[in-house]
């Protein structure tokens, strides 16, 4: 008996299925190679002094690695409707142990991305940064995407397999959006840059950029964070429970 | 009947549910069932759609919880049975998750169990070493239920639960599978399934439980059963007699009366015909036709009226 066991063909599930792994590696890998490349020369964007990869990296960075832990929770709406969760109900595996795997493998992908991503952008963008700084920002990434891994799981046991893609496509995309991760959409005053702060993806965006402003998140990003955390993790619970009523009904 | 017969006391049955009720709203789908079934037989729940069938078996799986009403397992509750791996099972509905060949999906599965029956072992019993290989989307149905069939038995359970595993095969599929079905079942192992048609009963079971509107109306032997479910009609030319009358023959469900005509629907048409012709020797153009399954389960549940049924079961014990 192997929990491990289990864990790893669950990966290799993940890593072969393409539908996920084009949205959460592929999709900004390409952006990063063609968007970054084109602009491979800009080394003071917005006077910020950093060149425009490295800032696009990051915003990549925080879309990809948010859509891997969106879709490692959201893959449970298929499995639910496939009939796969009764069936595994069948097995010892307890429930926390199966939403453990599905979180697990989410940051898995998300870490992957973050590797792939980083390395094109160091090897074929030259980008450099010093080894804190990508300490800083894995450290601020992996914590700032608790909210969208409970996000995913709430997705997977509310929604149905055919509206969960679309639901989580849209989803994470305003959250880019809003957060900045497709590029800067306020200043740094202002009503927008207020609400903005109040978002969790901004707070992702943020720990990226760390990497290279040097900066932990300030007590209103932990507390956003935190916020957040605590609401979706609430709502996938409910959600959780709710569907077990309903398949032990 | 049971295969198991021994001298040493004997250990707990493989299944024992007591007076298990469910409703889902205002339907009560499981009206008190009781059944024992010891460790080796291998029993056919039997019944049309819509008997209580699928619900019994979840709540005997422990997926659905019962409104009142105990499940044990090998003296032990479901999910405790469940969780030592002494129970698979093939739910009627259900799919493969993807992007995993068979192979690596048993190897998945078998992981999570304490004792696992080797994947080799189940690639061989299930039938599917030539498509070890294959990933699961690639699979035709027959070969998916093989799979199905293959995750229930990869625990290496001593009791096998199926419902209704060969409703979405063809015929050949279906004759396939319950080849490999017997080869697992060789082994002693305790099998349970439901199915709504009677020949897989009687062909493969050793003890058939016959459910309609949600209870056990009867349980026996294929042979009984048969009795039971053989409904035959006798139609015969006999004017000037009351259907009543008829109606209180030996053998006799219903009688109805059709201008000169008379339809006699029996559960014993030799003890019926020899009754009518001593006390009716008028009755000519006589004709004895078997009813189908389906007719047969329509008389059973008495389209939902319980007196028919019980009056039909009470007839049917003093019969035999």
């Amino acid at each position: 008996m192997s929990a491990l066991t289990y864990a790893k063909y669950e990966t290799v599930r993940t890593l072969r299925n393409v539908r996920f792994t084009a949205f959460s590696l592929v999709f900004p890998l390409v952006l990063l190679v063609i968007v970054g490349g084109a602009n491979r020369d800009e080394h003071n964007f917005l006077g910020t002094g950093i060149s425009f990869a490295l800032y696009y990296l990051v915003g990549m960075i925080s879309w990809g690695a948010m859509m891997s832990v969106l879709s490692g929770g959201a893959r449970i709406a298929p499995e639910r409707q496939l009939g796969w969760v009764r069936q595994l109900r069948l097995t010892p595996l307890s429930p926390g142990n199966y939403l453990g795997t599905k979180v697990a493998t989410g940051y898995l992908l998300a870490l992957l991305t973050i590797v792939v991503l980083g390395g094109v952008a160091v090897i074929g963008l030259g980008v450099r940064m010093p080894l804190d700084g990508w300490t800083r920002m894995l450290v601020l990434v992996l914590i700032g995407l608790i909210p969208f891994a409970a996000m995913g799981i709430w997705f997977g046991h509310a929604l149905s397999s055919e509206s969960v893609g679309p639901v989580m496509g849209g989803t994470s995309a305003l959250f880019a959006l809003l957060g900045g991760s497709w590029g800067p959409i306020t200043g740094n005053t202002g009503f927008v840059h207020d609400i903005s702060q109040l978002i969790p993806s901004y707070w992702l965006v943020q720990a990226g950029q760390s990497a290279f402003t040097g900066q932990w998140w300030p007590a209103k990003g932990w507390l956003v964070i935190a916020a957040w955390s605590v609401v979706l993790v609430a709502l996938a619970a409910r959600a959780y429970q709710r569907d077990g009523e309903r398949v032990a009904a | 009947m049971n295969r198991n017969h021994s001298a040493q006391p004997s250990p707990a049955p493989a299944i024992e549910l007591r007076s298990l009720h469910r409703s889902y709203g205002s339907t009560h789908a499981v009206q008190g069932i009781d059944l024992t079934v010891s460790r080796g037989e291998i029993v056919a729940l039997l019944g049309p759609n819509g008997a209580g069938k699928s619900t019994t078996i979840d709540m005997l799986l422990g997926l659905t919880r019962p409104d009142s009403g105990t499940v044990t397992l090998f003296g032990k509750t479901a999910h405790e049975a469940v969780t030592r791996g002494s129970v698979g099972a093939m739910l009627q509905t259900g799919g493969l998750i993807e992007n995993l060949s068979v192979r690596e999906l048993l190897t998945m599965m078998g992981s999570l169990y304490p004792h696992p029956r080797p994947v080799d072992d189940v690639l061989a019993v299930a039938g599917l070493q030539d498509v070890a290989g294959k990933r699961a989307a690639k699979l035709s149905g027959g070969q998916t239920q093989r799979v199905r069939f293959g995750i229930a038995m990869v625990s290496n359970p001593d009791l096998m639960v199926l419902d209704e595993p060969t409703a979405s095969l063809d015929v050949l599929a279906r004759h396939d599978f319950w080849q490999t079905m017997r080869a697992f079942a060789g082994t002693g192992k305790t099998v349970l399934f439901a199915t709504h048609y009677l020949e897989e009963a009687d062909e493969f079971a050793d003890r058939i439980v016959l459910m309609a509107g949600g209870r056990i109306v009867a349980d026996g032997s294929a042979t009984q059963i048969k009795s039971v479910v053989n409904v035959r009609t006798i139609r015969a030319t006999l004017p000037d007699v009351d259907s009543d009358a008829l109606q209180a023959l030996p053998g006799v469900a219903a009688a109805d009366r059709r201008g000169e005509s008379v339809v006699l629907t029996c559960n014993d048409s030799d003890a019926t015909l020899r009754a009518l012709l001593v006390a009716y020797p008028g009755a000519h153009d006589l004709e004895v036709r078997g009813a189908g399954l389906d007719e047969a389960f329509l008389q059973i549940t008495g389209d939902g009226d319980t007196n028919d049924r019980d009056d039909m079961m009470n007839r049917q014990e003093a019969s035999r």
